[in-house]
């Protein structure tokens, strides 16, 4: 049993740097075992850096074929190497699941021998949970590139959730540290669950006894700031997986370095870009639930996202000529874009001004970041200022307002 | 006019019923402990009505979709006097007027009763995320809570579906009762105060199963494991899980 602990300690710590932990988007219900899916996910714990525990995420194995420099599991990298058993796994996520301590597996692997063979053994224990144990609690398993696709078809069969991750933006930038990858391989497999569940989907509308396949859909993850892309790049690069593959989920994980030789990443102290990092998060909320287009928040002439200020802001920034916003007469979508305002805010906008013009003191209540979003709007009361807004004074004064206690407060130029 | 009632929503609803009754719709609520022996002329004494209650809450059914008429239920379970007054006048004005009046934020009784509903649910959906289980040594699966709010009736569908082969109690040591469930029904349950005094210490106290402890340290440290220590964000993580909840959570007390 010590070695247990020792092999969960390796593989968790291995398995930490996919920052997947989403547990939502499935309806899998109890069928007389244990165990069901919350729709909306939950989060059982956090960690010290703040980051959602919701599944117990784990490498079945770190022995990997593969040398990519940016990860730990590398083969040339000198670190311990364990494997759990496939009882091991199973043991682990029943007896955690019943402990309420997960929502369930997140399970991954190394590549050893080859593809197949790996791919096989994460399928026998997403199995053996469901029929064995009658675990309906959710699954999310990494698809192995290169696996055939019967085994992938047939895993799809037993998860809620499938991804593999595209590691770099570019096809470019994997080329620079991982040479035997692709997205090719990246893009074969996604394309191919995507027309399997397309397919799954229409034949449930006729047929009712369709099992559901990959019901919470498949996700990818980009690693920022190994390589040189800028956010344009990154952000084309989503848009593209969004659209063309339905993903649910594309995650951005700031590089965090590891112990390496190549001179061409990041080394050992070099913070990762968190900020940065959430500023990506931010534009894929903004294209996925604000009807933003890409091009409006990056474009040819606006290639990086600002990192001082959020990019709705910065978007509304760079067009003054669209504001201020009426919030007593304009549609959902127009309200939204009004930095400070967000969807649950802006539908109580609409829902409220039924019973009467609104005024500031309405909306400095409603939950809105009022001292942003009152440069953008005008209520009921609200002054009239004439002229341009001048967006310079806005931004310095948003900026002030945040930062009023840091003393680093960057100055701009009243011209 | 003042109506005092016992503080259960049975009551409450009561005191709506009896409002209009008596076409009295001015009305504070006080608790009958709050005003025991004082002598106003002012003061109606409400007492818990089942059919009186139950035709009010049957009433909002018919007005309002079942889980908006379940709102102001969960609003109450906030225990806040205040919240309990909005309710109150809330259900009025619903019956009175328009049932829409739930939707004008711009009115602050309802953004009030909003806040409150929001708090109930964050709770809820914590309970849901925060109860551990300790297995005994009888295999019943066991849980101590102390939740913000009174959020257990809330949570009993959520976990009896979920663990439904595995007979499990949640037990609320803030408001002394639990819930049981015994693999068909749940059902509510208190025990003895040295029983309870017992809880405050779980692990010492409940008789746990062999495997149990192997599997709260394997928690323990996949829960270090998978911290990444240069992303370290203390503030993020007090934020989501606030200090208080600390003490019945296996990753928090992991003292090495």
């Amino acid at each position: 049993m010590e070695r247990l602990e020792e092999k969960l300690k390796i593989l968790a710590d291995a398995a930490k740097y996919d920052v997947s932990c989403s547990s939502s988007g499935s309806k899998r219900k109890n069928t007389g075992g244990i165990g069901d899916a919350s729709y909306s996910g939950i989060c059982h714990t956090y960690t010290e850096d703040g980051r959602c525990v919701s599944l117990l995420k784990i490498l079945l194995t770190n022995h990997c074929i593969y040398d990519c420099a940016f990860c730990v599991s590398r083969r040339s990298n000198d670190i311990q190497r364990a494997a759990f058993t496939v009882e091991e796994v199973v043991q682990l996520t029943m007896n955690f699941y019943r402990r309420n301590y997960i929502e369930g597996l997140f399970l991954s692997s190394g590549i050893f021998k080859n593809a197949d063979y790996t791919m096989e053994r994460l399928l026998r224990i997403a199995k053996k949970l469901r029929t064995e144990e009658r675990y309906n609690g959710y699954i999310h398993l990494k698809t192995i590139p290169g696996a055939s696709e019967e085994l992938i078809q047939q895993a799809g069969l037993y998860v809620d959730r499938m991804s593999i991750n595209l590691e770099l933006p570019t096809d470019a930038g994997l080329k620079l540290v991982a040479p035997e990858k692709d997205h090719d391989s990246v893009r074969k497999p996604l394309a191919f669950v995507n027309d399997k569940l397309k397919q799954y989907k229409n034949e449930k509308k006729s047929l009712k006894h369709i099992p559901s396949f990959v019901p919470a859909g498949q996700s990818t993850q980009m690693v920022i700031g190994a390589t040189p892309e800028n956010d344009y790049e990154i952000m084309q690069v989503a848009d593209d997986f969004y659209t063309n593959y339905n993903l649910k989920r594309v995650y951005y994980s700031g590089y965090i370095p590891i112990a390496n030789t190549d001179s061409l990443l990041p080394q050992i102290g070099t913070k990762p870009p968190l900020v940065r990092e959430n500023r990506l998060y931010q534009t894929d909320w903004l294209m996925r639930f604000y009807g933003f287009k890409i091009h409006e928040i990056l474009n040819p002439e606006f290639q990086n996202l600002d990192l001082e200020i959020d990019p709705k802001l910065s978007w509304a920034l760079r067009h003054p000529h669209l504001f201020p916003i009426d919030i007593n007469t304009a549609d959902y979508w127009t309200i939204i874009r009004i930095p400070g305002v967000g969807r649950q805010s802006a539908m109580k906008i609409i829902q409220a001004r039924k019973f009467g013009k609104l005024r500031e003191y309405q909306l400095k209540k409603m939950g809105i970041a009022y001292n942003r979003a009152r440069h953008f709007m005008i209520c009921a009361d609200s002054l009239i200022t004439l002229g341009d807004i001048k967006m310079d004074n806005v931004r310095r004064h948003i900026l002030q307002g945040t930062l009023h206690n840091q003393s680093s407060v960057t100055q701009l130029s009243l011209f | 006019m003042i109506y005092s009632y016992d503080g259960s929503y049975q009551g409450l609803l009561t005191a709506v019923f009896t409002a209009f009754e008596y076409k009295e719709y001015n009305v504070k609520l006080a608790l009958d402990s709050e005003l025991q022996g004082a002598l106003f002329d002012q003061i109606k004494h409400i007492s818990s009505d089942s059919t009186k209650s139950n035709r009010v809450y049957q009433g909002l059914y018919k007005i309002l979709p079942q889980n908006k008429a379940m709102d102001f239920w969960r609003a109450f379970l906030s225990e806040d006097p205040e919240i309990r007054q909005t309710i109150f006048e809330l259900i009025i004005k619903s019956f009175k007027n328009d049932i829409s009046i739930l939707q004008n934020y711009g009115d602050e009784r309802v953004l009030r009763f909003h806040q409150a509903l929001r708090k109930v649910n964050r709770e809820r959906h914590r309970m849901k995320a925060f109860v551990r289980f300790q297995k005994d040594n009888n295999g019943m699966y066991v849980s101590i809570v102390e939740p913000d709010f009174n959020v257990l009736p809330l949570i009993i569908s959520f976990f009896k579906n979920r663990y439904a082969d595995q007979p499990w109690l949640i037990y609320d040591n803030k408001r002394q009762y639990g819930i049981l469930y015994d693999l068909h029904t749940v059902t509510e349950v208190t025990i003895t105060k040295e029983q309870s005094k017992a809880l405050q210490h779980p692990g010492q106290h409940i008789e746990v199963d062999a495997t149990d402890s192997l599997y709260t340290k394997l928690w323990q440290s996949y829960f270090k494991s998978t911290n990444i220590e240069a992303r370290k964000n203390l503030k993020l993580h007090l934020q989501h899980v606030p200090k208080r909840y600390w003490k019945y959570l296996p990753e928090k007390l992991d003292k090495d």
